[in-house]
């Protein structure tokens, strides 16, 4: 009989008024006991309708039996055979979207804590596990090329070696891992996590060359004349986006892009860091994604009294987890919701010191479908801060498409895919945020997990 | 691990080095730049490439020590190794159309060290090129007979007139049009306020000017937009869209207070590393 709890088990986290000065994890994971008990909350469903949300198709049932039996490390090897980073999706992914949506428990009460759960195994096979011993897959004689060794291309990686290539991933960056490690915070994801999952994949023969520009150092069409015979772009989501107000290029203003990466890539939060940040009294942050959540729980981990949220729609449409937005709130960021900056303010040395704000209403729904935030005449007023985070999302970076003939792209920008990850190009594929523009860490994993299937398609079709 | 094949100081705080880098040296070309971490969990610093020789595999970097990240680089010996290395980097510079013309190249105190190697280049295909470089005093001039070399006629000029010509490299340059020196095209690189006055300069007489901004950069590869600038009233990026861009529209004097953001902490990193060094020393003692 499962248990008709019509709550999840909670997960204990660090007090918010704790965890908002440091940067240890906030979720501390369920331990042995609870995670059984949530698992029995799972009513193993015939048709999976889970599994048809998660889209790198995670046996969801299955694992949870696992776990209410006390199988902890087969529960993680379930999870292995469809997703290679179990540990970073039961933290990152917005499953209140995704599998837990369409759990049968959700419709009178909450869904299973399915994501609370795959953390759980993912977690308890690495402290249990360490000496877990890799065994490199048999070689099939055939070279592929990874471009960016973020989550769509280390996904991307992992399969096609679990199939025998010979792969090699070409990072810019001086270390693997793409927007796991720049981006996304360490008291959210923390890095040894990350860093173990790059080592597992590394364990099973995938090369890693980081500090290498595809696009400069050398060219996709170099990678081909080198014998890679089919080539995965998941080169991320590229230039920052800015809000082209006047004032926004006066000190004191970063993408979040920048603010993230001097924070989790540069580690400007140690103390013994050589790297320059400025830590801000008072911060707005623009933007009402799970970028701007990060950047405003960083912004009051650095330091700053306030941080405020300025976003031009209302509550409902905020893009980030409902989970970030939680957080974020008990940890006191103040939100300034239907909210529009217009002018960065600032002082002789153009240092900022205020944005200037004007309050919106929701008019009639856009293109997107969401309803158009329409100025309110007068409503203007001036936030006080002395830094401005701009978390309004990025456009492709042109380094790839610029230096690939023959690579069709959209007008935005964007690598234009099929739904299997096949380009314009013969024996290039991509998928990722290169292709979709900025979106989630799962849908990243999920492009590069098709393009793996259809890359060793393509590559046995010509023999 | 990048090794330092060679190091020469060439005055008293600008330091050469040669790096083994096979891959950046395979592509590299005039304008382009690096980032280098020296230690792991170092700051990434970008630097403009002095030159390459593709068949050695090596690039040249030219360096001056002003900050705590050069400081720690200038300690680095022949045999010892860089952590990170990463490029080119840039759009690298538009020279072939100048092929056969009229060129002025000009460099301020380190930006001669980039000024350089367009100067070579150009001199290669065949143009005439006028180079004019600016120091401090005669002790900060460096790469003399180089930049003699690469050259038709080489114009060296300080602030203090120690060397025997006091005169601003935009003196110089003023001079030449008004003798009736026509200039198909003008490239400055060097100090933000002198490419601005060097802009300045060749506006009233239309000829085309380019100038090589060298902004704070994280990842230089077009993801953190700190190294962005305002050109001709649109946001660029130094990194992705330059470093070249045209003088007469880029807006200098913002580029040089963005320059300024980090200068306390700066500051700051520099007398720490300093204190550091003077505890090693008497430590030594």
């Amino acid at each position: 009989m499962a248990n008709m709890s019509p709550v999840k088990n909670p997960i204990p986290e660090q007090d918010p008024n704790v965890r908002n000065k440091n940067f240890m994890e906030v979720s501390l994971g369920y331990d042995e006991a609870t995670a059984i008990d949530e698992a029995t909350r799972c009513l193993n469903c015939k048709n999976m309708p889970c599994v048809s949300g998660c889209p790198v198709n995670v046996k969801i049932p299955e694992f949870i039996q696992l776990i209410a039996q006390g199988k902890f490390l087969e529960a993680n090897a379930k999870i292995k055979e469809t997703s290679s980073l179990p540990a970073v999706c039961g933290r990152v992914c917005p499953q209140e979207t995704q599998c837990e949506s369409k759990c049968v428990r959700g419709i009178k009460g909450e869904p299973v804590g399915i994501g609370r759960l795959e953390r759980f195994a993912a977690d308890y096979a690495r402290t249990h596990a360490s000496d877990e011993v890799i065994e490199k897959p048999e070689s099939n004689g055939h070279k592929v090329a990874i471009v960016g060794a973020g989550p769509a291309g280390l996904t991307c990686a992992g399969d096609l070696a679990r199939m025998g290539y010979d792969v090699t991933i070409f990072e810019v960056l001086h270390t693997a891992g793409g927007v796991l490690m720049y981006g996304i915070p360490e008291f959210r994801l923390p890095k040894a996590i990350v860093q173990k999952e790059i080592d597992s994949l590394k364990a099973m023969g995938v090369k890693i060359i980081t500090n290498f520009v595809v696009g400069r150092t050398e060219t996709i069409d170099d990678l081909f004349a080198e014998g890679y015979e089919a080539i995965f772009v998941g080169s991320g989501a590229g230039l920052p986006s800015f809000m082209r107000v006047p004032g926004e290029n006066m000190n004191g203003v970063y993408s979040a892009n920048e603010y993230l990466t001097r924070i989790n890539l540069m580690k400007a939060y140690k103390e013994d860091s050589d790297t320059p940040i400025f830590r801000a009294k008072n911060v707005a942050v623009v933007g009402g994604g799970n970028v701007a959540m990060d950047a405003a729980r960083c912004a009051k981990r650095m330091g700053a009294e306030n941080v405020y949220i300025v976003y031009r729609r209302g509550e409902a449409e905020l893009p980030a987890r409902k989970e970030e937005v939680h957080h974020a709130k008990e940890e006191g960021i103040e939100f300034h919701l239907l909210t529009a900056p217009v002018e960065v303010v600032g002082n002789e040395d153009f240092w900022v010191t205020g944005l200037k704000c004007q309050k919106m209403e929701l008019g009639e729904p856009d293109a997107s479908g969401r309803r158009r935030p329409v100025p309110i005449e007068g409503s203007e007023y001036i936030l006080d801060t002395d830094a401005v985070i701009v978390a309004i999302g990025t456009s492709p970076n042109p380094l790839i498409r610029s230096t690939t003939p023959g690579l069709e792209t959209n007008r935005r920008g964007c690598i234009v895919a099929d739904e299997v990850g096949a380009t314009s190009k013969d024996g290039v594929f991509a998928g990722g945020d290169a292709v979709t523009g900025a979106a989630t860490v799962i849908l990243a994993m999920g492009a590069g997990k098709s393009a793996a299937v259809a890359m060793d398609e393509y590559i046995k079709s010509k023999k | 691990m990048f090794e330092i094949l060679e190091k020469r100081k060439l005055c008293s705080n600008v330091t050469l080095m040669v790096i083994d880098a096979p891959y950046v040296a395979k592509k590299a070309e005039p304008g382009q730049f690096i980032i280098l971490r020296v230690t792991e969990d170092g700051e990434r610093i970008p630097l403009t490439i002095a030159s390459y020789d593709r068949e050695k595999g090596t690039i040249t970097i030219i360096f001056q020590e002003v900050g705590a990240t050069t400081m720690k680089l200038g300690m680095m010996n022949v045999g010892d190794c860089l952590h990170d290395f990463v490029g080119p980097l840039g759009v690298a510079s538009e020279l072939e159309h100048l092929k056969g013309k009229k060129v002025a190249v000009i460099g301020g105190g380190l930006g001669c060290a980039i000024a350089y190697p367009q100067a070579k280049k150009l001199h290669e295909l065949g143009a005439e090129v006028d180079l004019i470089a600016g120091f401090r005093n005669t002790d900060f001039i460096i790469l003399e007979e180089e930049m003699k070399a690469a050259s038709t006629n080489l114009y060296i000029v300080t602030d203090d007139g120690s060397n025997g010509r006091k005169a601003l490299v935009t003196d110089v340059l003023k001079e030449q049009i008004e003798a009736g020196v026509k200039y198909d095209t003008v490239i400055a690189i060097g100090p933000v306020i002198m490419m601005k006055f060097v802009a300045l300069t060749t506006k009233p007489y239309g000829i085309k000017t380019i100038v090589s901004m060298n902004s704070t950069m994280v990842d230089g590869t077009g993801m953190c937009g700190g190294c962005r600038l305002t050109v001709g009233g649109e946001t660029k990026f130094a990194c992705v869209d330059g470093p070249d861009f045209d003088g007469h529209l880029v807006d200098f004097d913002e580029a040089m207070r963005r320059g300024r953001m980090y200068k306390t902490q700066e500051t700051a990193a520099v007398e720490a590393h300093r204190e550091h060094c003077n505890l090693m020393k008497m430590e030594v003692k």
